[in-house]
């Protein structure tokens, strides 16, 4: 008979965080392998961005309403359709877990030693991987359209790390809302609302400082304004804060997945 | 003494908008350490919610659980480290093959490195899958499905394997396949089990003490040879369940559907 002590063994101080890299890492292996199995996503999540750089970007720049300083129009969109198609990869994600609720999973991993934030991190990361679909297909075409695209592999690893974190923060703030709405249809009306009022208040289409004093407020709260003047500095060679940057988007990742994993009980109850 | 592998003591458990009535009512239960305990009652009777407070899944409201004398409200983390648990759903990645389905729950039990394919290989041999390991679990029968988890939750060599409604949903063959595979496991490993059923059948067949839950409370409990000897030479554990709940199980299970049905909506629409 297996025999079991009673008293809970003590655990060091370095065991939770190494308990959460590790099931991270388990998690975020089966988020992958799952994904190895679905390609047709990963090549329809390109199609939207494509369609905004071929012909939001290019009419945009023939009218030049918009004023971008040196660079073109196209060259100042191409990382704001990169930031929107990470954003629009994300928001959705919370429909995930309510459907691993759903299916039994959800629960059978929380019954495991698990932390909450390791299961919402792996999420967020499989977020992130998707979230870099669309650059693979974007930057190729950016450049046929003469959009000059830095070739410093640093630069580019940065960026991808970049719309990593935040595809990963909008994933997160996805699950925190499913752990709050409860239900798919919830969720997506929740998403509807977001998803263009997020996009509209940031950088990505027309500098912050033409927008109206109200909104240059709401744009500075806006992770994908940070998002998106770090893509602009690392690929297009634009000024940019990228500490800042990098700061915001580590620290809305970081609180995203403590928030949405705290949430994640009432998932299942 | 030997600690029970599961005490609870004046368990009280309400969901938000579930109209008035406890799901679980003042439940004192204790499931000694290597028995195969079976909850047992109509749809409604409050075993998946006994279950999941047990499982950590939801919240000790009211009085006090422990497993293997840890406290769930407590000590939760250490709680689920011993725990191997079943759902209802029929739940595995399709998309992963079924070994790596068994190897993901090994890595979130910690299985080491060193022993994790050894584990998993022993896991699915175990559930006589080895031969189906390599294909995805999307293509399982049902039945290869229920087994499947069922290697999922032994991998981590849990001291408490907890069952919700094993063999729901599955044809007569699977549910014996499930059956065998239980008995074994336990006269292998010795481990509790606590499962819950609305099968009578099942309870008889696998449980050494079967619990009757009635309304979120406890209406009978003992072993099913015991409970029957003292209803009589030819009662069955359908008798045992209508002599103490005063009401035909089959009765009992419609009317606990449409409450549960009633309570989950209501529930949902409030969030």
């Amino acid at each position: 008979m297996t025999s079991v002590a009673a008293a809970p063994p003590r655990e060091s101080w370095v065991e939770p965080p190494l308990t959460l890299i590790r099931r991270t890492t388990a998690l975020s292996l089966v988020e992958l392998q799952k994904l190895r199995h679905d390609h047709t996503e990963l090549l329809t999540r390109t199609v939207q961005p494509l369609l905004w750089l071929l012909v939001f970007g290019q009419i945009f720049a023939r009218i030049r309403a918009i004023p971008t300083g040196p660079v073109s129009y196209l060259a100042y969109l191409t990382p704001g359709i990169l930031a929107q198609s990470a954003l629009f990869v994300a928001i959705f994600f919370g429909i995930q877990i309510i459907w691993d609720r759903d299916a039994g999973i959800l629960t059978k991993v929380m019954v495991t030693p698990t932390p909450r934030q390791a299961i919402v991190a792996a999420k967020a990361f499989a977020a992130g991987v998707r979230g870099l679909s669309p650059v693979v297909v974007l930057i190729p075409v950016a450049l046929l359209l003469g959009v000059s695209v830095t070739a410093n592999p640093l630069r580019i690893l940065a960026a991808a790390v970049a719309v990593m974190l935040g595809a990963g923060f909008f994933a997160c703030l996805s699950m925190a809302i499913a752990g709050l709405a409860g239900t798919r249809d919830r969720l997506m009306g929740f998403g509807q609302v977001l998803t263009m009022p997020l996009f509209f208040a940031s950088n990505a289409l027309y500098p912050i400082e033409i927008m109206p004093t109200w909104l240059q407020v709401v744009s500075h709260v806006n992770p994908l304004t940070y998002l998106v003047d770090a893509l602009r500095g690392l690929l297009i060679g634009t000024p940019a804060h990228l500490t800042l940057d990098f700061a915001v988007l580590l620290g809305a990742t970081a609180v995203g997945i403590w928030v949405s994993g705290a949430l994640l009980g009432r998932l299942v109850r | 003494m030997t600690t029970p592998a599961v005490e609870i003591t004046g368990l009280v458990h309400r969901f938000r908008g579930g109209a008035g009535a406890a799901a679980v009512d003042g439940l004192d239960l204790t499931v000694a350490a290597g028995e195969v305990f079976g909850l047992l009652g109509p749809n409604g009777a409050g075993k998946t919610t006994t279950l999941r407070v047990v499982n950590t899944l939801l919240p000790v409201q009211q009085g006090r659980v422990t497993v293997f004398g840890l406290d769930v409200s407590r000590h939760a983390t250490q709680v689920r480290r011993l725990l191997g648990y079943v759902p209802q759903q029929l739940s595995v990645e399709g998309a992963l093959t079924g070994r790596k389905n068994v190897e993901w729950f090994a890595r979130l039990y910690d299985v080491p490195r060193r022993n994790r394919a050894a584990r998993v290989d022993e896991a699915l041999a175990a559930m006589d899958l080895f031969d189906a390991a390599d294909r995805l679990a999307g293509t399982y029968s049902g039945g290869m499905i229920r087994r499947l988890e069922l290697a999922q939750a032994l991998v981590g060599d849990p001291a408490l394997l907890v069952l919700d409604e094993p063999t729901v949903g599955l044809d007569p063959i699977a549910r014996d396949g499930v059956w065998d595979r239980v008995r074994a496991m336990r006269a292998e490993r010795g481990m509790t089990v606590l499962l819950t059923t609305h099968y009578m059948e099942e309870a008889d067949e696998l449980c050494d003490t079967v619990a009757l839950m009635h309304r979120g409370r406890l209406a009978a409990a003992g072993s099913p040879a015991q409970l029957k000897a003292d209803l009589g030479p030819d009662a069955s554990l359908e008798d045992v369940f209508r002599h103490h709940a005063g009401i035909d199980l089959a009765a009992s299970g419609k009317e606990g559907i449409r409450d549960v049905r009633r309570s989950r909506a209501t529930a949902r629409k409030l969030g």
